[in-house]
C-alpha cells in the first residue's frame, strides 16, 4: 500500500472529522468493498511488510510473531460469525441493543463457534497471518494514503488512520470488525479488509496483576475490539464485570465505550489502557469461575490497599490473609515468611507491623483452604463492606455542602463525610438526568406523597456530572435490567446523549456463564510477577502494586451479564417500579452530531427532559414499548430483518417530530425525541403483536394449545415490518404522552427467560385442562399516580386480553428459541412477554381490540377484559361471576374467529367493588411480564401499567395479572393463595381487585399441529 | 474470625454499672417522675442476674460513682461492635466522665478501643443502633453529625446511616433489634416515621414487628450456643399490650425483664449494658 506520513495533527483532525458522521450504512456499502479490494491488495501487503520490517522496532517484532498465532483463531472465529454479524450489518446502525438482546441465544451459537474456532486455529492460521502482515506493511507504508482518506472519512467513510505508533497487525483486521461486532468477539472479516489502509496502533493495557499487556489494534478499532483481546488474553469468559479505562485529557479516569472508536474517545495518542472491574457483582459466589473470582480479588485487593475500600484493622488483617493463603499457599511454621517480605506486600493504607502480625497470624488459621477457596473467603467477607461496589462521586448537594454521590447495584448512595444520608433505590427512581453540572434524579412519590419530587445536584463540572448520568445509565442498566435498554433510533438533529448501556445485563451474564462449558482454565496467580517470578507456579501476591491505573470509575461502562435466581426474584418484584428516566441533558451541537454518529452504534439513548419540568402527560406508553418483552421482539427482530429496524427508525424519527411538536419546547422536544425512539421499538414490537392479536384472538383461551397457532402467525409478521403503523403507532402515544419525561423503563423480564419457559409451554400445551387464576392488583405505585391525579377513575385491567396474546405469542417465541437454547434457568424464570400488547393500545391495537372482541368498557374506558377473552366461540363456557359492581364488565366477548380448539371454559371472576370512575381513557399498556415457571405449575405475571389523560390530569394504574397455569389437575384455591400471598409480599399496597379463575378442558383433540 | 457479620446477638461478656443512690434525685429525666432508688436496685440487680446466671455472660460490673448520677445507663458511653470499642462523648455534659470508667474495663478486656476526642462531636450508645450489617445513628439532642462521623470512622466496615430522632431521647428510645433483620418498633408516628427512613437507608430488607408501646420496642436480642434466640422484654405488668406481642414470638427464649423504675430516667433495658461478643473476635 500506499505509505502513509502518520502525522497526529491528521489524526486528531481525523478524529474530529469521523466524530460527527459515522453512517454506519454507509461504512457497510465501503466496507465491503473495501473487503473486496482488500483482499486482492493483500498480497502486496505482506510483500512490502516484510521489507519493512526492518524498519520496525524490535519490539513490534516480537508482537507480531505473537499477534500472527492469536490472530489466526480469531481469524477462524470472526469467519463464523462473520454471517451473524452481516445480517446485523446490514441495519444500517448494528444495534447495540439488538445485540445485546441476542446475547442469549447468540452467546450460545458463540460459544459454540470460539469452540470450533479454537479447535480450528490451524487451518485457518495461514489466512490470518497473512493479514497480519499486510498491516503491519501499511502502517509503515501508508502513511500519506491516509491523508486522502481523510477527506473521505468526513464523509463518514470509515478509514483507518495511523499513527506514528501504529503497528501493523493481523489483528488490525479484527479491530475494524471491533467497530460494529458486539456480541461477536470476533470481528467480521469485512472490516479487516478495509481498504488497504488499515492503519495499527499498540494499545498498554495494564493489566489487574500489574502486569501489561500490549496489543496491536486499528486504529479505528472500537472499544470493544481492544477489550475482547484482552479478555481473550486473560482466558476471561464472564467478561462482562470488566471494562477498560484511560485517562482523559483532564487527567479524569474514563470508561472506554465498547461501542465507540477507541480513538474517538482517548482524544490523544496515549494508548493506555487499564483493566478494571467495571461492576462488583454482589455475589461474587454466583460467578462461573475462578478465574473471575480471582479476577475479581486482584481488584478488590488493590481497592482495599488504595483505600477506595474502606475497612477496619481487623478487616485489613482478614483479607490480607486471605490473599497470603490464595497466593503462597499454607502457613509454613518451619519458614515464617520475613517481615520485610511483608512489608513488600501492600494490604492496607496505614499497614503497620501489627497489622502485618495479625496477617500471619490469620494467615495460619486457613491452613489447607485452596488458592479458590481463599478467594471466595476474601471476597465473601469484601462483599459485605459497605462501600463494596459503592462509585463514589464529589458533588454538591442544592445548599452547597459537599457530599458523595455513590453508585451502586441498588441504587444512588449519598454521603456526607461518611455517612449515609440518603438512598434512592433504583425503583425510586423515575428519571435520571444532567444539565451542565446539575445532576438530577426524579423520584418517585412516597405513599404517603402526592407528587414527585426532583432533587438535583452540583456537580465539579459538565463532565462529571454527565459521567455520573453515565454510571448511573449502566449500574442501573446492568443491575437492574432483564436485557439492555432497546436500542434508540438515530432521530433527526437530536439534542442530549444517546448513551445507553451496551453490554450485557447481569441477568444475561450470569446466563451466560452458566453456559459455560470448558474445564476450569488454569492460570497463574502471579499478580506480582514483578515480586518474584520465581515461584513460578506459586502465586504470588498482586497486592503490591499501587501503581495500577485502576480507575475509580472503573466500572462505569461495561458488560455484565449475570443473573441469579434472586436476582431475577428481586426484579419481579420491582417491575412496577422499574420505570426509569435517564436524561442526559447539556450536550453542545458538537456531541450531539458526535451522538448521532455513535447513534446508529448505541441505539439505548434516552432523552433528556429538563429535569425540574412540570409535571407533564404520561408518556407510559411508550415506556411501555421499552418494557422487556418488547425489548427483546424488537432483538428478534432486528436480528432477523435489520433493513426493517432502520426503515422503522426513520419512521420513529418522522414520529419524533410529530411528538415534539405536540409537545412543548426545545426542550421537550429532546425528551420527547428519546422517548420516541422507545416508542419506535414498542412499535416494532408492537407489530407483531398486533397482528398477532388479529389472529389469535380467536384463540382467546390463554390455553397453550391454541397459543401454538398464534406462534406461527407471529413468526410471519415479524418479518413483515410495517414501518407506518409503527410511526402512526408512535404519534398516537405521543399524543398521551407528557413532556416530562423521556423514560427509560427498566426491563423487568429477561430475554434468558424466553428460552426457559419454551419448553414447559409446549408441554402445556398439550395439557388439557388450564387453570388460569388471574388477579388484578393495584400496585401501589398506581395509587399514588392516582392521588397525584386526584381521579379517582380507576381504569380496570386493560390489555388483559392483549396480555394473553402476548403469553400466546410468547409461547410461540419461547417455543422457538427454546428449542434453539434451552434453559435452565431457576424455577423462577421470568418470560419477557410481549410487551407489544400494551403497547397495543395504540390506535392499531385498540381498533382491532374492539372489532374482533367486544371489549367490555369499564366505566366508559375500553378496556379488553381478561376474562371474558378468553373463550373461544366454540368453547364450551361457562361464566361465573361474583362482582359486585362491575358484573357488567365481565362479559364474554365472542371472537370472529373461532380457533378450532375445543374445550371448556369456565371461568370464575371475583372482582373487587374497587372499579369506578369513568375514563376515555387509552386502554392498558402492558409494561412487563413475566413467566416463572416450575415444574407442573407456569405462572405468568403480566404488569400493566396504563395511563390515562383526563382533562390535563394524568392517571396511571398499574395492574399486575398473575396467570397460573398447569398441565394437571391443580388445588387452585391453593395456587391461588398463594399467588395472592406472593403478590401482596412483593407489593404490600396493592389490592387485590379481582380473581378469576378459568378452567379449561379439553373436549376433542386439538387442531394444532 | 469467619464473616465480618456473623453472630449477631452473640455475647461473651457485658459490662454494666451500679446505681447510684443520686439517681434518685439529679438522674437526667424528661418526666417528673420520683424514682425509688431501692426498687430501681432491685430490679437492676435482677437484670444483671439473668445477664450472669441465666444467660452465663461474663459480667463485668463496675461500680456506682455517685457523681455520675446515670453512671448505670452504661450503653450510652461506649459502642462495641466486633473487637472494637468506641468510647463515646455523651451528650449531656454531666455524663461525661462516665466514660473513664468504662475505657478502663474495655481496655481491660483487651478491646481496640477508639476515643472521640473531637469536642465538637456528642454521641450517646443509646441513638446507635447496629442492625448487624450496619449502623443508623439517631440524631438527637444527645448525638450530633460530628458523632456519627466518627462513629463511622471507627467501623469503617459498615454503612452509617443517619436518623432524625425528634421526639424522644434516643433512637433506641423506640426501637432496638430483635433478632437478625429484625427490627422491634415502637408504633407511634415518629417510631414509624423513623423505621420508613431506616427502611429507606439500608439496602437491606429488614423485617419488623410492631409494638403498641414505644418504650416496649426497646428489648436485647442475644443469640447464644445453646440457647438459641434469647429475647429479653418488657413485663406484662408494665406493657401488657406489647407483652402479648412478644409472646408470640416463636422459637424465642422470652425473659422478660422488669424496668419500672428507671424508665422513670429514660432507662430503656438496653441501657444498662454494654454487650461484648470476645469469642468470634479475631
Amino acid at each position: 500500500m500506499t505509505t502513509e506520513v502518520g502525522s497526529e495533527t491528521e489524526v486528531k483532525e481525523k478524529a474530529e472529522e469521523s466524530a460527527d458522521q459515522p453512517d454506519q450504512s454507509e461504512k457497510a456499502t465501503e466496507e465491503t468493498q473495501e473487503v473486496a479490494s482488500a483482499e486482492g491488495e493483500e498480497k502486496g501487503k505482506e510483500k512490502e511488510g516484510k521489507g519493512i520490517s526492518k524498519f520496525l522496532p524490535t519490539w513490534l517484532k516480537k508482537q507480531k510473531s505473537l499477534s500472527q498465532t492469536s490472530p489466526t483463531k480469531e481469524a477462524a472465529l470472526k469467519e463464523e460469525a462473520i454471517s451473524v454479524e452481516k445480517q446485523e450489518e446490514e441495519g444500517p446502525a448494528p444495534e447495540v441493543n439488538g445485540l445485546a438482546d441476542e446475547v442469549p441465544e447468540k452467546e450460545a451459537v458463540k460459544s459454540e463457534q470460539l469452540k470450533e474456532k479454537e479447535e480450528k486455529p490451524h487451518s485457518k492460521a495461514s489466512t490470518d497471518t497473512e493479514p497480519a502482515k499486510e498491516e503491519k506493511v501499511d502502517e509503515s507504508v501508508e502513511k500519506s494514503p491516509e491523508e486522502t482518506k481523510e477527506t473521505t472519512e468526513g464523509q463518514g467513510v470509515e478509514e483507518e488512520k495511523k499513527e506514528q505508533e501504529g503497528e501493523v497487525q493481523g489483528e488490525g483486521e479484527g479491530g475494524g470488525g471491533g467497530e460494529e461486532g458486539q456480541t461477536s468477539i470476533f470481528q467480521s472479516p469485512l472490516r479487516l479488509v478495509r481498504k488497504t489502509k488499515m492503519k495499527l496502533v499498540v494499545c498498554h493495557v495494564t493489566l489487574l496483576d500489574g502486569t501489561d499487556f500490549s496489543c496491536e489494534v486499528e486504529k479505528r478499532a472500537k472499544g470493544q475490539f481492544l477489550f475482547f483481546k484482552v479478555c481473550d488474553h486473560l482466558n476471561l469468559l464472564e467478561k462482562d464485570y470488566f471494562g477498560l479505562t484511560y485517562k482523559d485529557n483532564h487527567e479524569q479516569t474514563s470508561c472506554l465505550d465498547p461501542m465507540k472508536e477507541i480513538k474517538r474517545q482517548i482524544r490523544s495518542n496515549n494508548w493506555q489502557f487499564a483493566f478494571n472491574v467495571k461492576f462488583y457483582p454482589p455475589d461474587p459466589s454466583l460467578l462461573s469461575e475462578d478465574i473471575t473470582r480471582y479476577l475479581l480479588c486482584l481488584q478488590l485487593r488493590e481497592d482495599v490497599a488504595s483505600g477506595r475500600l474502606p475497612c477496619s484493622f481487623v478487616t485489613h488483617a482478614l483479607l490480607g490473609s486471605y490473599t497470603l493463603q490464595a497466593e503462597f499457599g499454607d502457613y509454613e511454621p518451619d519458614q515464617p515468611r520475613p517481615v520485610d517480605f511483608m512489608s513488600q506486600l501492600n494490604f492496607a493504607p496505614s499497614q503497620n507491623k501489627e497489622m502485618e502480625e495479625k496477617i500471619l497470624e490469620l494467615h495460619k488459621s486457613h491452613r489447607g483452604m485452596t488458592p479458590a477457596q481463599a478467594d471466595a473467603q476474601f471476597l465473601e467477607n469484601a462483599k459485605k463492606l459497605s462501600m463494596y461496589g459503592v462509585d463514589l462521586h464529589h458533588a454538591k448537594d442544592s445548599e452547597g455542602v459537599d457530599i458523595m454521590l455513590g453508585v451502586c447495584a441498588n441504587g444512588l448512595l449519598v454521603y456526607k463525610d461518611r455517612l449515609r444520608i440518603n438512598r434512592f433505590a433504583w425503583p425510586k427512581i423515575l428519571k435520571i438526568s444532567y444539565k451542565r453540572n446539575n445532576f438530577y434524579i426524579k423520584i418517585r412519590p412516597g405513599e404517603t406523597e402526592q407528587f414527585e419530587s426532583t432533587v438535583g445536584f452540583k456537580l465539579q463540572n459538565h463532565r462529571s456530572a454527565k459521567r455520573l448520568w453515565k454510571v448511573c445509565v449502566e449500574n442501573h442498566s446492568f443491575f437492574r435490567l432483564n436485557t439492555p435498554e432497546p436500542p434508540t433510533k438515530p432521530r433527526f438533529l437530536t439534542l442530549g446523549s444517546k448513551f445507553r448501556y451496551s453490554g450485557r445485563t447481569q441477568a444475561q451474564t450470569r446466563t451466560a456463564s452458566s453456559l459455560i462449558d470448558r474445564p476450569a482454565p488454569r492460570f497463574e496467580r502471579t499478580s506480582s510477577k514483578r515480586i518474584s517470578r520465581s515461584l513460578d507456579g506459586a502465586p504470588m501476591i498482586s497486592i503490591t502494586e499501587a501503581g495500577r491505573d485502576s480507575a475509580e470509575n472503573g466500572r462505569e461502562h461495561r458488560l455484565d451479564d449475570s443473573k441469579s435466581p434472586l436476582r431475577v426474584h428481586v426484579d419481579n418484584i420491582y417491575v412496577r417500579h422499574s420505570n426509569l428516566m435517564l436524561e442526559d441533558h447539556d450536550k453542545t451541537q458538537d456531541e450531539v452530531l458526535k451522538h448521532q454518529a455513535s447513534i446508529s452504534q448505541l441505539k439505548r439513548s434516552f432523552m433528556e427532559a429538563p429535569p425540574p419540568s412540570p409535571p407533564q402527560t404520561n408518556q407510559w406508553e411508550k415506556r411501555l414499548t421499552s418494557s422487556p418483552a418488547t425489548a427483546v421482539r424488537v432483538q428478534q427482530q432486528q436480528v432477523v430483518s435489520e433493513p426493517h429496524a432502520e426503515a422503522a427508525a426513520a419512521a420513529a424519527a418522522a414520529a419524533d417530530f410529530t411528538i415534539s411538536d405536540t409537545k412543548e419546547s426545545a426542550k421537550t422536544a429532546e425528551v420527547e425525541i428519546e422517548e420516541t425512539v422507545v416508542i419506535q421499538e414498542v412499535s416494532k414490537a408492537t407489530k407483531p403483536a398486533l397482528i398477532t392479536v388479529t389472529t389469535d384472538s380467536p384463540a382467546s383461551a390463554p390455553t397453550d394449545q391454541e397459543t401454538r397457532e398464534p406462534e406461527v402467525t407471529v413468526q410471519e409478521e415479524v418479518a413483515v415490518p410495517k414501518d407506518a403503523k409503527a410511526a402512526k403507532q408512535e404519534s398516537v402515544s405521543s399524543e398521551s404522552e407528557s413532556e416530562e419525561e423521556a423514560e427509560y423503563h427498566p426491563n423487568v423480564s429477561v430475554s434468558l427467560s424466553h428460552t426457559q419457559i419454551p419448553e414447559e409451554k409446549e408441554e402445556e400445551d398439550k395439557e388439557n385442562e388450564d387453570e388460569t387464576a388471574e388477579q388484578n392488583m393495584l400496585a401501589p405505585d398506581v395509587s399514588s399516580h392516582q392521588a397525584e391525579t386526584s381521579h379517582p377513575a380507576e381504569d380496570i385491567s386493560g390489555g388483559v386480553v392483549e396480555s394473553q396474546k402476548e403469553d400466546m405469542k410468547k409461547n410461540a417465541e419461547n417455543e422457538k428459541e427454546g428449542r434453539e437454547t434451552e434453559d435452565s434457568t431457576d424455577d423462577l424464570m421470568m418470560t419477557p412477554e410481549e410487551t407489544p400488547n400494551g403497547v397495543a393500545l395504540s390506535e392499531e391495537a385498540v381498533a382491532a381490540h374492539v372489532e374482533e372482541e367486544p371489549e367490555p368498557r369499564i366505566n366508559g374506558e375500553p378496556r379488553p377484559q381478561v376474562i371474558c377473552y378468553s373463550e373461544p366461540p366454540v368453547v364450551k363456557t361457562e361464566m361465573v361471576t361474583i362482582s359486585d359492581t362491575f358484573a357488567a364488565q365481565k362479559t364474554e366477548i365472542a371472537t370472529k374467529e373461532v380457533p378450532i380448539v375445543h374445550t371448556e371454559t369456565k371461568t370464575i371472576t371475583y372482582e373487587a367493588a374497587q372499579l369506578d370512575g369513568t375514563g376515555d381513557g387509552e386502554p392498558g399498556v402492558l409494561m412487563t411480564a413475566q413467566t416463572i415457571t416450575s415444574e407442573s405449575l407456569c405462572t405468568t405475571t403480566t404488569t400493566h401499567i396504563t395511563k390515562t389523560l383526563k382533562g390535563g390530569l394524568s392517571e396511571t394504574r398499574i395492574e399486575k395479572r398473575i396467570v397460573i397455569t398447569g398441565d394437571c389437575d391443580i388445588d387452585h384455591d391453593k395456587a391461588l393463595a398463594q399467588a395472592i400471598k406472593e403478590a401482596k409480599e412483593q407489593h404490600p399496597d396493592m389490592s387485590v381487585t379481582r380473581v378469576v379463575v378459568h378452567k379449561e378442558t379439553e373436549l376433542a383433540e386439538e387442531e394444532e399441529d | 474470625m469467619a464473616a465480618l457479620m456473623a453472630g449477631f446477638g452473640l455475647y461473651t461478656h457485658a459490662i454494666v454499672r451500679r446505681i447510684p443512690a443520686s439517681l434518685a434525685k439529679e438522674a437526667l429525666r424528661t418526666s417528673e417522675a420520683e424514682v425509688d432508688v431501692d426498687k430501681a436496685r432491685g430490679e437492676h440487680d435482677a437484670y444483671v442476674e439473668v445477664l450472669r446466671t441465666r444467660l452465663g455472660l461474663d459480667v463485668v460490673d463496675l461500680p456506682a460513682d455517685e457523681s455520675f448520677p446515670d453512671c448505670v445507663f452504661v450503653e450510652d458511653a461506649a459502642v462495641v461492635c466486633g473487637d472494637t470499642a468506641l468510647i463515646t462523648r455523651p451528650g449531656a455534659e454531666s455524663r461525661r466522665g462516665e466514660t473513664e470508667a468504662m475505657k478502663r474495663a474495655l481496655k481491660a478486656l483487651n478491646l481496640n478501643v477508639v476515643e472521640m476526642t473531637d469536642e465538637n462531636a456528642t454521641l450517646d450508645g443509646g441513638d446507635v443502633l447496629f442492625t448487624g450489617r450496619e449502623f443508623f445513628v439517631g440524631l438527637s439532642s444527645r448525638t450530633n453529625q460530628r458523632g456519627a462521623e466518627i462513629l463511622a470512622d471507627a467501623f469503617k466496615d459498615y454503612a452509617v446511616s443517619t436518623v432524625p430522632v425528634l421526639a424522644s431521647l434516643h433512637l433506641k428510645s423506640f426501637c432496638s433489634m430483635g433478632g437478625p433483620g429484625l427490627i422491634v418498633i415502637g408504633s407511634s408516628e415518629p417510631a414509624q416515621k423513623a423505621l420508613k427512613i431506616m427502611q429507606q437507608m439500608s439496602d437491606h430488607c429488614y423485617d419488623k414487628l410492631t409494638v403498641p408501646d414505644d418504650f416496649a420496642a426497646n428489648c436485647i436480642y442475644m443469640n447464644l450456643p445453646d440457647k438459641g434466640h434469647v429475647l429479653l422484654h418488657c413485663t406484662a405488668e408494665q406493657y401488657p399490650e406489647s407483652f402479648k406481642v412478644f409472646e408470640k414470638l416463636k422459637d424465642y427464649t422470652l425473659i422478660p425483664v422488669s424496668n419500672m423504675e428507671k424508665v422513670k430516667v429514660d432507662g430503656a433495658l438496653t441501657c444498662c449494658s454494654i454487650l461484648i461478643n470476645k469469642k468470634g473476635s479475631i
